[in-house]
């Protein structure tokens, strides 16, 4: 017969308010989660802080927070969303991701079970990136004010000489370039959501781009932007890039990539592909006689097969982006307004 | 203002319910508008519910009938109409 | 997609467009109105008005159930939601209208109220079921369409036994509004010459409504589907009962829509509701038998009911032009108010709250920049 035991402290189920507070259960935590999946010389010295040395002047720095819900989800979780989403943002500037950090906050009653997944995936991401986490931090709040789970990572890293990447140099014959289809991480959500009621074969498209955009810059250190189009869709990064060039944009639908099951579940939801999020897909702006080159090399790159042209900018005082339907009409494609909430009207 | 798809019955359910496929996306909804509906079969769905059946011999003739619209180049626009749909004969000068 | 895509052919698109170009009768304007605010968004989506002949003008009607909602409807819901153990289940589409304060639903839902997206009224129903303490509120907005759902519920509600589950039912009537809206005018609607009617109502209702209306005020209903070959060829039908002086109802969308309509679907909307004397439509006032209330029988479900709340008049922003835009008399393009102080993020009007209102979809997709050469 088993002797049933008192709960011991060292192996819990659940998070609970205590493994915030900085004693001997955080520490454990922190040990038994975080230092063993994230592993590396730097994190091992255990510091507050980690200090390297870096060769270049051109540095870059980002942080995000994320606060997805479900946390886990097909293609991915929030671990892996968060590093790829963090990476994504040094590589949209060209450069090269050199350390993350990441803090947590854990709701009290978080699954400890739920947790090691999320680190563990976390150090898949990080490990396959070649980026390791070399500093964070653990907070927990109580039940109710966290949603299982709130995530932060920054990042350094450093840009390539000769390479200057911004939104605001597109130029009128810049032509606009686009590393695969849209709407797949925004359908992968919606689908893991109860509330809505469909399922769909399509996985969250979240990836880190850092090694695409450093095979288009090395080979095209013409590009003049690129930008990753998350939260608010294709539509909203292109008309960020119009806002901040002072330009416009004529897209052609036709040369966007929608696959099936993402309009598939537009079209049952009323949504619009357009507005939804992307993670691992990137928009490039080039000079028009460097197009047809920087488009075969993203097509090399295993994240860049489906790459295609998907349209020109424009000269355009009001920065608008215009949208070339397949039947030859034009219209806006405007800015999203609020939430993309599915419609029944 | 009413958003309704075609999707194709894969499932019949308990509780007056149906699995549906638009494409490969999979969703229950309720057939009790359309209670005698049969795996195979076309309904348009709004909300959630299925509202009524698709034709698909209407479809394809409606198809026909839109190809054979738009080869017509030159065509005189007094003489009577040809059929394109279903017609009720309200005519009033 | 079977039966969708097919139907979005680009080449037949282009050349359905052409062959309209050739129909159209020199020096001759078409003025046709889609009554369906489903319809005026899809004539956007594919950029239709740029791909049709400048004779065409489409003009866009008040069939947008959030746009018509007055705003004293938009006010209540947000009270009701206030109420203590409440939770006020909605379609997305009415989460961001804004009621008299300029406060939203989304708002309330900020400040504490418990306001829930759902997809299918089934699933506040569900959520009644599962949570008996709380009290479930549906705002159940929309034309005929949406209405043989809201009815399905109640009575499952009713099968269920639940004493948690209330519908604040603000449902409309679509050939009340057809009519109103030619009846009201001094000239009957001289505006317009011709109709492309709503897919998915008259897969409920049927056609008949629509032969009175075409009789009474001769002009030409085509019923249309959603896809835009659906509209192409509608408006090449219209067309040609313009072209022969012909006020015909026909039924471009055959496929789905059935003469009778489904009796079903209205055998139970006939169960649960009965009409209103009169209802206010926002923009266009007062309609007689334009609306739908829940019948004394399931008083027990019906949210007015069980939680009355003072009328309140509704005020509109000066210079507002909806009415006459819901009318199909003014381009959005041309009230003062649109695209500088009315816009999407912030709507000061019916048109604009919405976005298949007429407003909202001209200024998503419909504006044009100024061309520069490059």
């Amino acid at each position: 017969m088993k002797i049933p035991q008192a709960f011991p402290v060292t192996h819990p189920m659940r998070i609970e308010l205590v493994h915030g507070a900085g004693g001997r259960a955080s520490a454990q935590l922190i040990d038994q989660v975080f230092l063993r999946a994230f592993d590396n010389p730097l994190l091992q010295q255990k510091n507050d802080q980690a200090r390297f040395d870096v060769a270049s002047k051109r540095l870059v720095m980002t942080t995000d927070a994320h606060v997805v819900s479900p946390l886990f989800f097909p293609g991915g979780d929030i671990g892996s969303l968060a590093v790829h989403g963090t990476l994504n943002d040094i590589a949209m500037a060209g450069a090269e991701p050199l350390y993350l950090a990441v803090s947590f906050i854990l709701e009290e009653g978080l699954l400890l079970s739920d947790l090691k997944r999320i680190v563990a995936s976390m150090a898949r991401a990080s490990m396959a990136a070649g980026v390791p986490i070399v500093t964070g931090d653990t907070k927990v709040v109580e039940r109710g004010k966290a949603d299982g789970v709130f995530i932060t990572t920054s990042a350094i890293g450093t840009v390539p000489e000769g390479v200057n990447l911004s939104a605001n140099q597109a130029r009128p014959g810049d032509q606009i370039l686009l590393s695969g289809s849209i709407g797949d991480h925004g359908v992968a959500i919606l689908s893991a959501r109860d509330s809505l009621g469909f399922s769909s074969p399509t996985r969250s498209d979240s990836a880190a781009l850092h090694g695409l955009v450093k095979q288009m810059v090395s080979q095209v250190p013409t590009i003049r932007c690129m930008r990753d189009p998350t939260r608010g869709g294709l539509a909203t990064a292109l008309n960020e890039i119009c806002q901040q060039s002072g330009v416009g944009m004529l897209i052609d639908e036709q040369a966007v990539t929608i696959g099936p099951a993402v309009q598939s579940a537009c079209e049952l939801l009323g949504l619009d592909p357009y507005y939804l999020a992307n993670e691992g897909k990137l928009i490039a702006i080039c000079p028009a006689p460097e197009a047809d080159r920087l488009l075969i090399h993203m097509r090399a790159h295993p994240l860049g097969q489906g790459a295609t042209r998907i349209g020109v900018v424009t000269a355009d005082p009001q920065a608008m982006v215009e949208l070339q339907t397949a039947f030859g009409g034009i219209r806006l494609l405007d800015w999203l307004n609020g939430d993309p909430l599915p419609r029944i009207c | 203002m009413c958003l309704a798809i075609p999707a194709q019955v894969c499932e019949l359910l308990a509780d007056d319910q149906a699995r549906v496929r638009v494409g490969d996306v999979v969703k229950t909804v309720n057939i009790t508008l359309v209670p005698d509906v049969r795996p195979g079969e076309f309904v348009i769905i709004h909300v959630g519910y299925a509202l009524d059946r698709l034709d698909p011999i209407a479809a394809e003739q409606t198809l026909v009938l839109l190809r054979a619209a738009g080869e017509i180049q030159q065509r005189d626009s007094r003489s009577a109409p040809e059929p394109t749909g279903q017609e009720r004969n309200d005519e009033i000068h | 997609m079977k039966y969708i895509e097919e139907f979005r052919d680009a080449a037949m698109a282009i050349a359905l467009a052409r062959t309209i170009g050739h129909e159209i009768e020199p020096g001759r304007t078409y003025r046709l109105m889609e009554f369906c605010g489903g319809h005026t968004h899809a004539i956007y989506r594919y950029g239709l008005p740029r791909l049709l002949p400048e004779a065409i003008k489409m003009l866009h009607g008040p069939g947008c159930p959030v746009c018509v909602l007055p705003i004293a409807r938009v006010d209540q819901a947000i009270e009701l939601a206030r109420l203590p153990k409440v939770i006020l289940c909605s379609y997305g589409d009415t989460l961001r209208v804004p009621g008299s304060d300029r406060r939203t639903l989304l708002q309330a839902k900020a400040d504490g109220a418990d306001v829930r997206m759902v997809y299918s009224i089934d699933h506040a129903v569900t959520l009644a079921s599962q949570q008996p303490e709380r009290a479930v509120i549906f705002f159940a907005i929309g034309f005929e369409t949406t209405t043989p759902p809201t009815a399905l519920a109640i009575l499952r509600a009713q099968t269920l036994c639940l004493k948690n589950f209330f519908v604040f039912c603000n449902h409309l009537l679509t050939p009340a509004a057809l009519d109103a809206l030619l009846a009201d005018s001094p000239n009957q609607g001289s505006w317009i010459d011709g109709f492309i009617g709503p897919a998915h109502v008259s897969t409920v209702i049927g056609t008949a409504a629509y032969r009175q209306i075409a009789l009474r005020y001769q002009k030409p209903i085509v019923i249309a589907g959603f896809e835009p070959l659906d509209l192409l060829q509608a408006i090449l039908m219209l067309v040609r009962q313009l072209n022969n002086r012909r006020c015909a109802v026909e039924n471009q969308y055959h496929r789905v829509v059935q003469d009778s309509g489904n009796r079903l679907a209205l055998d139970y909307m006939a169960q649960v509701f009965c009409q209103r004397d009169t209802f206010e439509w926002r923009g266009l006032g007062k309609i007689a038998d334009s609306a739908l209330a829940i019948r004394p029988e399931f008083a027990d479900f019906d949210a007015e009911r069980r939680f009355p709340l003072p009328e309140r008049p509704s005020r509109e922003h000066p210079g507002c032009a909806c009415p006459a835009v819901l009318r199909g008399q003014l381009d959005p393009a041309n009230c003062k108010l649109f695209a500088v102080t009315c816009t999407p993020a912030n709507p000061l009007g019916a048109c604009m709250v919405s976005a298949e209102g007429a407003c909202a979809a001209v200024y998503a997709y419909g504006r044009q920049p100024i061309r520069v050469p490059l």
